[in-house]
């Protein structure tokens, strides 16, 4: 790790005045991630914008009833909120599926959605990776790649984003708010993290020097059923080998509402618009599941050794679907 | 040792136990020193070739960093026995991972970014790593590790089996695996003039010791290497790793204190792993179910540095009666980091491999696989025809039976399920050398009452000091709390290393003698004591390392219950239950922790642990502890360790057995065959892992 | 709105600067790369210079020679390194000093207050054999301490069933114990015992 320069800003603006300031610079939240990529040499920053003690640890009820949660919450605590806990359940599930809890404790929601992927390749740097060093190849694609990505993967990276969170965010439409020196904007969850391409080295849409102030659970999925479920190698402080979240309502005997999202099976949470678009309407049958699961799953290209993956979303997405409507299907 | 109040058998608290959970006790990278320095090693990125060129310019110019070490300066070493611990001795580059520079610096992080600054050329030449049962490199050694012959064969096997009424020819798969110890290995020396001190996390000071004296041509009595608290080593620690030899060249290029604490992500190529090992079996049984016969031959790698060859043929020497029998190990020379010893090398792969083989045995034959390995328990060794000192595996698989409820099980598979969870349940037994080597050790009556004991045993988490307390209060017919135990320096008197499950055995051996002789002593004795006390020695050369008429080994039964989730593939151990046959149980406490260990990295081998060599790279995938998955927590349900009461009077003074290593032989079969029993699938290949698992159900 | 604060709400926290410029260039230490940093640490008040790549982990092992918390992975992915920032437990190996300044530390050493009476956790490792090599005990002990005030806090973890009301508190069945201790590794196989411990103190 070589050394860098080392600012606390007291408001979101001196921290974005500060980054500006600072080429080379990064914010710090929660750090589990950053930190651990800083040893490892794949981050570099010639200085740490500190972010942890802004402003922005509030939850807030909003008029309409969703939820505006900081960006500086830590997991934990979002996972404990009651708010959370009745009303999205999947997102309480879901960032208590990952990390342990000392990390829970220490990462942000922010830095969460920011973390980058755990591809073996990409954490040596004495080894090819796209997205650490644009041109130099993918030792994954034909390399040891059982834990990458099925779906949406390029021919210069195959790597998927390790958030359990962010996977739960996509399904609910949740929303992440950011702001920058040319003000703030918003961006929806599922499009927050982007498909590799030729660009693999950026994982999400955040322009540079901007900082994920929050995200908001909007009243759209409040109060809706819905749960995360994922797989792993152990039974805990595992990273996903497949991962679902799910959202659904039913209303007289049809399919009214569906947000589905996949992790671990792509570069970003894979919101399963496809699925969705069979599901509404339809009459929610372990036919109907499968039909649209399978349509979404389609388009799964698997490389030579994670076609497992495909199988075993499949029965994930099918399980939380089948569970989450078992009262409207008795 | 039969007294009215015996304290060995006695379930003693640990005596470091305090410093332990207070924080207080210090490892090998805990030596506080107003002049220390930290290093961090540079390994090599190429999987074979030699280093053309090292350019420490730019590491040099950071701050803090002292010295940068590179085959062209570090000081040269006289050859060592272990080739690789010839670090920094030339060029030349084995596998991928070796350290070819070595940077010294003020502070730990001074040292990684001087690591990270270091630039260095390669000449690469093409490499292999890929093992293959068919690779034409292959051949079978003169022996395996521990000095087992490679080959055994009795009878005519190949035409017993082809003659056999009923058949199993089966192929298992074990990955390699690591050992990844808690504390990693880690070293602190310094130089007083010509005397060395080092502060090591080895199993045996003694070993570093005199490793030490050779490589650096010192007397021995001008090296002292402590080993007071050891985070734990499975092996990997047992001899010494590379970064005892370049903390020691650092310390003297740089006359500091120097602090080397391998990173985690070193640890799978420079301190040894498990081999990975392809196994093939048959075996012929009459339809009563015994054995006609056995074949198992084993297919491993090791380096080009050093042939190392898992022993994973040798317990099918051991365990079953059966009048034709062939052991086989072939070995392939790899550019792969070297392999070396963790827990049970040998006894844990091969005993996953044949007493899964005996379940598919069973399956044939329509037998209770309880019932099966009853059958076929031998008069004699098999391979040696040696009378067992003792043997109490029927009585083990009967009594883990009982207590497991095995009865009632509904042998059919896939007969178990509760919602979306398949149940199953499997049995395996186990076994372990009976080992010991020669120590010696003393013993000093204090005119206050006290005793002191001295041994350099290393304590590397089995509670040696208690148990050695125990032997020398029972021989010196003292209470425990009046004797004072110290262990883990080489200024100790000397002493094998904590490996083999021979380390009680060989240090009590010489501590009960030494206590024996001065409890003679004291008897003889009238008034008071002189001021220093009175002492004993003892070295039990020629007694422990005698050879034996009798065949020793320990024995044990394993029964697992598993869940299979259908939805995911992921398997959980609901219930683990070990019975074992060894010896005297010294301190059941502390004993019954060693078993329940061994069991959960049996748990870890069946279901979480594999390792991937990676065949463009040559390295291992999974280096570090996110990617390798030890079991955690939540991983680990129910596990029950018990033994039965045996009465060996062949072993040494205490009638003891190893106990740290068969508690991981055999548990991965005996989850194996549990998920075989849930599932109706039988797996070959481990981790059983959702990969796997899931597939492999659907396509059913 | 029930929330915890973030680090450093503790009185001493300073105001909000600009580290690399408000402190004194002497000292032969880079002025942009070094900071003044106060840590409370098992009630003692440290001040110190520190380079800012230094981690919470080295400070203790390091500057003030508390070794209890082990350096097992260096990367957050063992739980050797368990201490305790302003009452939660976290993993001392990837935070930067320079960001706790103003926090309380405790480690495992803060844990035995007279340093004579051992603390119920610690008693109940020993009454249960609940460690063989000890590398990872005084993690294991101190993320036992933070685990179960988050659940005397409400916290749920992965295993909590659905139906425990939120924000009540969470009984520590022997389920969720090793749940909420899964993000410390033990090598030597002590779950078991250790679960049971904890079920000691707790119960």
């Amino acid at each position: 790790m070589k050394t860098f320069d080392y600012v606390r800003a007291a408001s979101v603006e001196e921290a974005a005045e500060a980054y500006a300031a600072r080429p080379g610079a990064r914010y710090l939240g929660g750090g589990t991630n950053l930190v651990d990529l800083m040893k490892l040499g794949v981050e570099r920053p010639a200085a740490l914008v500190d972010l942890t003690r802004l402003p922005l640890d509030a939850v807030e009820e909003l008029p309409d009833g969703s939820l505006r949660v900081g960006a500086m919450v830590r997991n934990s605590d979002l996972a404990a909120l009651p708010a959370v806990r009745d009303r999205w359940p999947a997102l309480s599930q879901a960032v208590l599926a990952g990390a342990s809890g000392q990390l829970r404790n220490a990462a942000t929601t922010g830095g969460n959605l920011l973390q980058r992927t755990r591809c073996p390749y990409f954490q040596d740097v004495t080894k090819p990776c796209n997205k650490r060093e644009p041109g130099s190849g993918c030792g994954a694609r034909e390399g040891v790649h059982r834990d990458h990505a099925v779906l949406g993967h390029s021919a210069q990276c195959v790597a998927t984003h390790p958030s359990d969170m962010a996977v739960a965010l996509a399904a609910l439409d949740a929303r992440v708010e950011l702001y920058g020196v040319e003000g703030t904007r918003e961006v929806a969850a599922a499009d927050f993290h982007r498909l590799p391409g030729d660009r693999p080295d950026l994982d999400t849409e955040i322009r540079p020097g901007e900082i994920v102030t929050g995200v908001v659970l909007p009243a759209s999925t409040a109060g809706r059923p819905s749960a995360y479920r994922k797989a792993r190698d152990r039974a805990s402080y595992a990273f996903a080998l497949a991962s679902v979240a799910a959202v659904v309502r039913v209303e007289s005997g049809v399919v009214a509402q569906a947000g589905i999202a996949f992790g671990a099976l792509a570069h970003r949470p894979w919101r399963a618009r496809r699925a969705e678009g069979a599901l509404v309407g339809a009459a929610p049958t372990d036919d109907a599941f499968e039909h649209a699961v399978d349509l979404e799953l389609a388009a799964a290209e698997p490389l030579r050794d994670n076609a497992y993956k495909v199988p075993l979303a499949r029965a994930l997405a099918l399980d939380v679907l089948t569970r989450l409507t078992a009262s409207a299907r008795t | 040792m039969s007294g009215i109040r015996t304290v060995v058998g006695a379930p003693a608290e640990r005596r470091e136990g305090r410093e332990k959970v207070t924080g207080a006790a210090r490892y090998a990278a805990e030596q506080p020193g107003t002049d220390r320095a930290f290093a961090w090693p540079v390994p090599a990125t190429v999987a074979r070739g030699r280093v053309t060129g090292v350019d420490a310019t730019a590491a040099l110019a950071l701050p803090g960093v002292l010295a940068v070490l590179t085959h062209d300066n570090a000081p040269r070493l006289a050859e060592p026995d272990d080739p690789t611990l010839a670090v920094l001795q030339n060029p030349e580059v084995p596998h991928r991972g070796w350290f070819v520079a070595l940077v010294v610096a003020e502070t730990p992080e001074d040292a990684r970014a001087g690591a990270a600054a270091v630039r260095v050329t390669y000449a690469t030449e093409p490499h292999d790593v890929t093992l293959t049962a068919a690779h034409p490199e292959a051949y079978v050694p003169e022996e395996a590790n521990a000095g087992y012959p490679a080959r055994t064969e009795r009878g005519d096997p190949d035409r017993a089996f082809d003659s056999a009424a009923v058949r199993v020819d089966t192929a298992y798969r074990v990955p390699p695996l690591h050992n990844h110890p808690m504390e990693p290995h880690a070293t602190t020396a310094r130089w007083d003039g010509d005397r060395l001190t080092v502060h090591n996390s080895g199993q045996g000071a003694t070993v570093v010791r005199d490793t030490l004296s050779a490589l650096f041509e010192v007397p021995a009595e001008r090296v002292t290497v402590v080993s007071e608290h050891v985070g734990g080593g499975f092996g990997s620690k047992g001899t010494p790793r590379p970064d005892v030899v370049l903390a020691t060249m650092a310390a003297r290029l740089t006359g500091r204190t120097v602090t080397l604490a391998l990173p985690r992500r070193h640890l799978p190529a420079v301190v040894g792993h498990r081999a990975p090992t392809l196994h093939r079996l048959r075996l012929a049984a009459e339809p009563d179910g015994r054995l006609t016969s056995v074949t198992h031959e084993v297919t491993t790698h090791t380096s080009r540095v050093k042939e190392f060859v898992e022993q994973a043929a040798t317990p099918a020497r051991v365990m079953y009666a059966a009048p034709h029998l062939r052991t086989l190990h072939r070995v392939v020379a790899l550019d792969v980091p070297s392999p070396s010893w963790m827990r049970a090398p040998g006894e844990a792969p091969g005993m996953y491999a044949l007493e899964s083989a005996m379940d598919e045995l069973a399956g044939e034959l329509g037998m209770d696989p309880v019932e099966l390995r009853i059958v076929n328990e031998p008069d004699t060794e098999p391979d040696s025809g040696k009378p067992f000192s003792s043997r109490h595996l029927v009585e083990c698989l009967r009594e883990g039976a009982y207590r497991f409820g095995w009865a009632g099980r509904d042998p059919l598979p896939r007969s178990g399920r509760e919602g979306p969870l398949l149940v199953g349940s499997g049995v395996a037994a186990a076994t372990y050398p009976v080992q010991a080597s020669p120590s010696t050790a003393d013993a000093r009556a204090l005119p206050d009452g006290l005793f002191l004991v001295r041994v350099n045993a290393t304590d590397i988490g089995t509670g040696a000091r208690t148990v050695l307390a125990q032997i020398a209060a029972d021989a010196l017919g003292a209470p425990l709390d009046r004797i004072r135990i110290e262990v883990g320096s080489s200024d100790l008197p000397s002493a094998p290393l904590a490996g083999g499950s021979s380390g009680t055995a060989s240090w009590g051996w010489s501590v009960h003698e030494a206590c024996t002789r001065l409890a003679e002593r004291l008897a003889g004795h009238s008034g008071p004591l002189p001021g220093e006390g009175m002492v004993a020695r003892a070295d039990t050369t020629g007694r422990a390392d005698a050879v034996s008429p009798w065949a020793r080994h320990a024995f044990g039964a394993h029964f697992a219950e598993v869940t299979v989730d259908t939805v995911t593939g992921e398997i959980r151990v609901r219930r683990l239950l070990g019975v074992y046959a060894a010896g005297r149980i010294l301190n059941p406490r502390t004993a019954r922790s060693q078993f329940v260990g061994g069991m959960t990295m049996g748990l870890g081998m069946a279901l979480t642990e594999g390792s991937t060599m990676d065949a463009a790279f040559g390295d291992f995938t999974e280096c570090d502890l996110a990617s390798y998955h030890v079991p955690a927590h939540a991983d680990v349900g129910a596990v029950e360790a018990h033994w039965v009461d045996e009465n060996d009077p062949h072993l040494n003074p205490m009638g003891s057995k190893g106990i740290g290593e068969i508690g991981i032989v055999g548990t991965a079969a005996a989850i194996g065959n549990a998920v075989h029993h849930a599932t109706g699938v039988r797996f070959r290949e481990l981790p059983l892992t959702p990969d796997r698992v899931l597939p492999a159900l659907l396509a059913r | 709105m029930w929330i915890r604060g973030p680090y450093g709400t503790s009185p001493l926290r300073k105001g909000i600067h600009d580290m690399g410029t408000d402190i004194h260039a002497d000292g032969g230490l880079s002025r942009r790369h070094h900071s003044e940093t106060t840590l409370q640490v098992n009630g003692k008040p440290h001040t110190l210079t520190l380079d800012h790549r230094r981690v919470l982990l080295d400070v203790l092992r390091e500057d003030l020679d508390l070794c209890g918390a082990k350096k097992g992975c260096d990367h957050g992915q063992c739980g050797a390194c368990t201490v305790l920032v302003d009452g939660r437990r976290v993993n001392s190996c990837l935070l930067l000093a320079v960001s706790l300044d103003g926090c309380e530390v405790t480690t495992v050493e803060g844990l035995t207050a007279d340093g004579e009476e051992l603390h119920p956790l610690q008693r109940a490792f020993l009454d249960r054999d609940a460690f063989q090599c000890g590398y990872c005990t005084p993690g294991q002990i101190c993320s036992a301490l933070g685990a179960i005030s988050e659940a005397a806090e409400g916290h749920p973890s992965h295993v909590t069933d659905p139906s425990v009301p939120s924000g009540r508190p969470v009984p520590l069945s022997r389920d969720e114990i090793r749940e909420r201790l899964s993000g410390n590794l033990c090598r030597c196989g002590a779950y078991p015992r250790i679960a049971e411990a904890v079920e000691d103190v707790v119960r």
